[in-house]
């Protein structure tokens, strides 16, 4: 049979699940990454990330909308989906997902961000005509008290909601790992740190697809890089980068050492059809080079604009990575037989239902809907732009 | 007066709705019951399968009679049950040769054991009806189930095709077929074993080599067998209760 090597299992000529969920787990991740670093600015009071809060809550809103359309394409049956919330199966861990995702956009990001924006949008409401009248009026709830009393208990809830929120957004990614950490069928995927690392990668990935989003909205806004902000995302990308590589790196070392009946079909599959995509683009592109890099940020001093370039690259290849770490445990882990007497290849389409170009599509939707959210809601304070001047007018 | 029509059309409405929800809920409960047969009662029956290496000779019989019983689509991929040939040279188990071309459906005849030193034999493969059955706990919507008599099913008009079961399955058991896009696996002929009937691959295999079994039977033979022969299940370390026992499993035997 074409693509494969040795002995698989009948059903294992086709990978069962494609790119659309490597897609999943790389989105949500975002979501509560992206989430995570907004709550540094609103529970621990860290001022210097501030410039990036609400973009960061509206990048975690723009994902986590998105979040459900790859594994809604994927499936067979998506007009059946809803059944996972009328008739559950309690035992399933795919089951809770519906339940997850619904308690953290509705219960956690929709209501934090709306309690945030309140006052904004109030003014917006007041000062403007026609549909957009309308849209805000909505949006407020046609409820236009904005005094202080008001907006001191805005401000208690919401920080009580992010107190709240950190861990659902701990709650959303390690969930995902479980997905894929419980299959005992699996080894490449079997492991209790499988939650953790997930939940690591996650929120590296968040911090640095935010520390992107700052430079770009920056760039576009033609306002200044706040250098105090982006060296300090950059220093909690550099540490939550090191607890991820460490986690990941005990994964290896434990798998090496424990050699069990796996292992054999396992390393083969690392060293021939995984070696671009686990080793060269993950472990060396997509960490110990952006490692490296923000590494000599932290040791160095170094002038503005090489900080600068070092923080735009080390945010690509972090990506990239954790892509890639992604692009492993989902279709690596679907690379050997069950057998583990055999290889099979993934075959992917380009313009099917779960092919390329949906999945480039999905990519890109989500900063399509944070372009919406931006401009119904934008994240810059008053002084900052042009736009914020309207929000006062 | 108004007061009353109105608290009459609320207790209409909520009548209605609840008797609707109940009459919605009744019908999925069928469904998850076994079918009504005649003179079948689920509580008296544990199904399993007993398998005797030794006696199968690879023809293939039981993969084509599968497939015609159950309208399983004849692409390569998609099995209810398949043979593997093993070739396996004894002092090196770890590394076995084999193969199922077609997963056996036109039968091994395209090989002779030349090497005296090395040893071949066949394996019949399908579901192993576990009784903590990992693709049961995984499935969202409990699309797939274990019936009351022990056998692994499908609701597939609840199944979302979402292929999580296809992953939770240890041996390969399950698949998507294309025409439904919902996962199909061995029910273990269930139309035909409640009405009193073997299944297909047993009622056509000729030497014998696989044996429905009623565990719960006592005048099944099967107590015999498991009692006079040295039986195995598949990956045992796996822990899911397998009910397909084998006898004469070799230890190369994935």
């Amino acid at each position: 049979m074409p693509g494969v090597e040795g002995f698989i299992y009948p059903n294992e000529f086709e990978l069962q699940w494609g790119i659309l969920i490597v897609l999943y787990p790389f989105i949500t991740g975002l979501v509560a990454g992206a989430f995570i670093l907004a709550s540094l600015e609103r529970v621990f009071n860290v001022e210097a990330v501030k410039p990036t809060y609400r973009l960061a809550l509206l990048t975690a809103l723009a994902f986590l909308l998105v979040a459900p359309l790859p594994l809604q394409l994927h499936l067979g049956h998506p007009e059946r989906s809803f059944e996972m919330y009328l008739t559950p199966h309690t035992q399933s861990a795919m089951a809770m997902f519906g339940f997850v995702y619904l308690w953290y956009l509705m219960a956690v990001l929709v209501l934090e961000i709306w309690l945030d924006y309140r006052r904004d949008i109030v003014l917006r409401w007041r000062a403007s005509k026609g549909i957009s009248k309308v849209v805000y009026g909505a949006m407020a709830l046609w409820s236009g008290n904005i005094g202080p009393s008001a907006l001191e208990l805005d401000d208690r809830v919401g920080r009580a909601l992010t107190v709240i929120g950190i861990p659902s957004a701990f709650l959303l990614h390690g969930y995902v790992g479980f997905i894929f950490g419980s299959v005992k069928a699996n080894p490449w995927w079997s492991t209790p740190l499988m939650p953790i690392v997930f939940l690591f990668s996650a929120i590296v990935s968040g911090i640095a697809c935010i520390l992107l989003l700052y430079f770009a909205t920056c760039w576009a806004r033609r306002v200044t890089v706040d250098m105090r902000c982006v060296d300090t995302i950059a220093k909690y990308l550099y540490y939550a980068f090191l607890v991820d590589f460490t986690l990941e790196t005990l994964d290896l070392v434990h798998r090496l050492y424990e050699s069990d009946e796996s292992f054999h079909a396992l390393d083969f599959m690392v060293k021939t059809r995984l070696f671009t995509s686990q080793i060269v683009l993950q472990i060396l592109v997509g960490t110990l080079v952006p490692i490296g890099l923000l590494a000599l940020t932290q040791l160095f001093t170094l002038r503005d604009k090489a900080r600068r370039v070092i923080y735009v690259l080390a945010g690509g290849l972090t990506l990239v990575g954790i892509f890639a770490m992604r692009w492993n445990v989902v279709i690596g882990g679907q690379l050997f037989s069950k057998s583990f007497l055999g290889y099979t290849t993934y075959k992917m389409q380009f313009a099917t239902r779960e092919g390329l170009l949906p999945a480039v599509g999905l990519l890109i939707l989500p900063f399509v809907v944070l372009w919406v959210l931006v401009r119904l809601l934008p994240p810059w304070g008053e002084g900052e732009s042009a736009a914020g001047g309207d929000v006062a007018g | 007066m108004d007061q009353d029509r109105r608290s009459f059309l609320g207790h209409a409405g909520k009548l209605l709705v609840l008797t609707a929800s109940a009459a919605v809920a009744w019908e999925h409960v069928l469904e998850g019951r076994p079918e009504e047969a005649p003179n079948y009662r689920v509580s008296d029956h544990w199904w399993g399968m007993a398998i005797d290496i030794d006696k199968c000779i690879g023809c293939g019989t039981c993969v084509r009679a599968c497939k015609k019983e159950n309208d399983v689509p004849l692409e390569p991929f998609t099995f209810r049950t398949w043979v593997e040939r093993y070739v396996v040279d004894p002092e090196d188990i770890d590394h076995p040769q084999v193969d199922s071309v077609n997963g056996g459906y036109q039968g091994f005849y395209d090989r002779e054991l030349l090497d005296p030193r090395l040893k071949m034999f066949y394996v019949p493969k399908l579901c192993n009806q576990c009784a903590h059955s990992p693709c049961v706990q995984v499935c969202p919507v409990g699309a797939t189930f274990e019936s009351p008599d022990g056998v692994v099913l499908v609701d597939t008009s609840y199944c979302l095709g979402c292929r999580y079961c296809v992953q939770a399955c240890p041996y390969g058991c399950r698949f998507i077929d294309p025409r439904t896009s919902t996962v199909d696996k061995c029910s273990l002929c269930y139309h035909r074993i409640t009405r009193g009937l073997t299944t297909a691959c047993c009622e056509t295999c000729p030497t014998g080599a696989r044996v429905l079994a009623d565990l719960k039977d006592p005048k099944d033979p099967i107590h015999a067998f498991l009692r006079e022969h040295r039986v195995q299940v598949l990956k045992p370390q796996m822990a899911t209760g397998s009910k397909t026992y084998y006898n004469g499993l070799d230890g190369s035997v994935r």
